[in-house]
């Protein structure tokens, strides 16, 4: 087994070829993986995404994908979602309605607030505060500034998985880590040094 | 605290980086884009918006290819725009390694492609791009290159656009596009205080003060073309002089950052 290469699971949603331009950056290689049965044979998993909540789970669960993540994820295999990817880890969406993600990290996805002078998306580069280490986000400086494009945040049940939160309207989750389960909120791909370095260490971590 | 963007334009007529005046574009600048694209990674540049400006339809496949050729090196946002007409094609932009997609005729010719994409992709994909002009009669918004007018005017216009799906506005004016007068400050105000989505300042940047006006008119995001290929480092001194006026901008993102991170 290739461990420098990362399945890039493709469901139809979104630019990919970022992805895997700054995995080959980095030293590693995408493959795009949209077979359920092939998930098994990576030792790790990007589940990136933009567009809709709603389209996107209904992918997942239609392609048998869903089920493909999380045996791999009860497998112990470092999970990586980006943007939307993180947003389908958590229990549950209110976008466009409420549904139900893969229910991994105990989170609601909710829209911005309705702000005065708060514009939505949150678009550009915002800075991040670090709540503890890990091994994703060795070697940054301490508030480096990274890219978003997002409407819905994403709000943590429990403090403990958040890893780094960011400030837009009041403070939220921009990556999240429990065991084997990482999400990023804004896109490390198109974050350039900064975000290089976040998927370089993904990359590099190699599990006991 | 969300920064302050700086944005490289390149116009593209024909896979080659032109100089835009007023919509003419003439001079071409680089003959290879990548080229350009090499000197704004390294000089910390937020963002790139790419737009083809040929008047020929069969410029969409060379197009393409430039796209993705830039997408492979460049780890920053990236928009592309020109000659979007169909799902598919917009598609194949995204599919070649762009982030967002610029608009701008079809806002007129065809708003319920701009609805289909924005619900396909998400608002956050859709840049609305409006061209201003003005005259004796006001100031109205242009489209298909500048050649036809809308008779809408540019508030009314920004609005719509954002209603039927836009993330974001991309400003331009036709009258100071390569004119070296800074941005048409007055309509881009108007602009800025009429939407809630972001928007995206364009079109007669010659001093770095034109930048930091524009910021100051309300936009969220400053963009200038011509002044980036003809200065030497010139995105770097641009940021500089942002952050000294008081602007913030990301101060990371320069080449040696990328050294130390070894991601270089």
């Amino acid at each position: 087994m290739d461990t420098r290469k990362i399945a890039v699971i493709d469901y139809g949603m979104g630019n990919l070829r970022s992805v895997l331009n700054a995995l080959h950056q980095v030293g590693a290689e995408g493959v795009l993986v949209s077979d359920p049965e092939s998930v098994s044979a990576y030792r790790k998993i990007i589940l990136p995404g933009v567009g809709a909540f709603n389209e996107a789970i209904t992918n997942l669960n239609r392609l048998g994908m869903a089920q493909a993540l999380g045996e791999a994820k009860n497998n112990g295999v470092p999970l990586l979602g980006i943007c939307l990817g993180m947003q389908l880890m958590c229990k549950i969406s209110e976008e466009d309605g409420l549904h139900q993600g893969l229910g991994w990290i105990d989170a609601a996805v909710r829209r911005f607030p309705e702000q005065p002078g708060l514009k939505v998306p949150h678009i550009g580069w915002n800075d991040l505060s670090f709540r503890r280490s890990h091994y994703l986000v060795e070697g940054l400086p301490p508030h480096p500034d990274v890219y978003f494009v997002h409407s819905y945040r994403v709000e943590c049940a429990d403090p403990s998985d958040v890893l780094a939160t960011c400030d837009y309207g009041g403070e939220f989750t921009a990556i999240f880590a429990r065991e084997n389960v990482m999400g990023i909120q804004f896109h490390p791909e198109k974050s350039q040094a900064i975000g290089l370095r976040i998927l370089k260490n993904y990359v590099e971590f190699a599990p006991c | 605290m969300l920064k302050k963007r700086l944005i490289a334009v390149l116009i593209l007529r024909d896979g080659q980086v032109v100089q835009s005046v007023r919509f003419k574009h003439t001079n071409v600048i680089h003959s290879n884009a990548i080229h350009a694209i090499e000197c704004f990674n390294k000089w910390a540049v937020d963002e790139i918006v790419i737009l083809n400006v040929s008047r020929d339809a069969a410029s969409r496949e060379q197009f393409a290819e430039v796209v993705g050729n830039i997408s492979s090196e460049c780890f920053v946002p990236l928009t592309a725009g020109g000659w979007i007409t169909d799902m598919e094609y917009a598609g194949q932009l995204l599919r070649s390694g762009a982030d967002k997609l610029c608009i701008n005729t079809a806002f007129l010719d065809d708003p319920e492609l701009v609805k289909a994409l924005s619900l396909r992709y998400g608002r956050q994909c859709i840049v609305a791009s409006m061209d201003v002009k003005a005259d004796e009669a006001g100031v109205r918004v242009m489209v298909d290159r500048g050649s036809r007018d809308t008779g809408s005017d540019p508030v009314a216009w920004a609005q719509r656009a954002a209603e039927l799906g836009a993330g974001e506005i991309f400003f331009n004016s036709i009258d100071h596009d390569g004119n070296r007068k800074g941005y048409h400050l007055d309509v881009l105000k108007q602009v800025c205080s009429a939407v809630d989505v972001p928007v995206i300042a364009f079109g007669g940047v010659f001093q770095w003060q034109d930048l930091v006006d524009g910021i100051h008119a309300g936009a969220a995001a400053v963009a200038a073309a011509n002044i980036f290929h003809y200065t030497e480092h010139s995105t770097k001194k641009a940021k500089r002089f942002m952050a000294e006026a008081g602007v913030p901008v990301r101060s990371e993102g320069s080449h040696e950052l990328l050294q130390t991170l070894s991601v270089s």
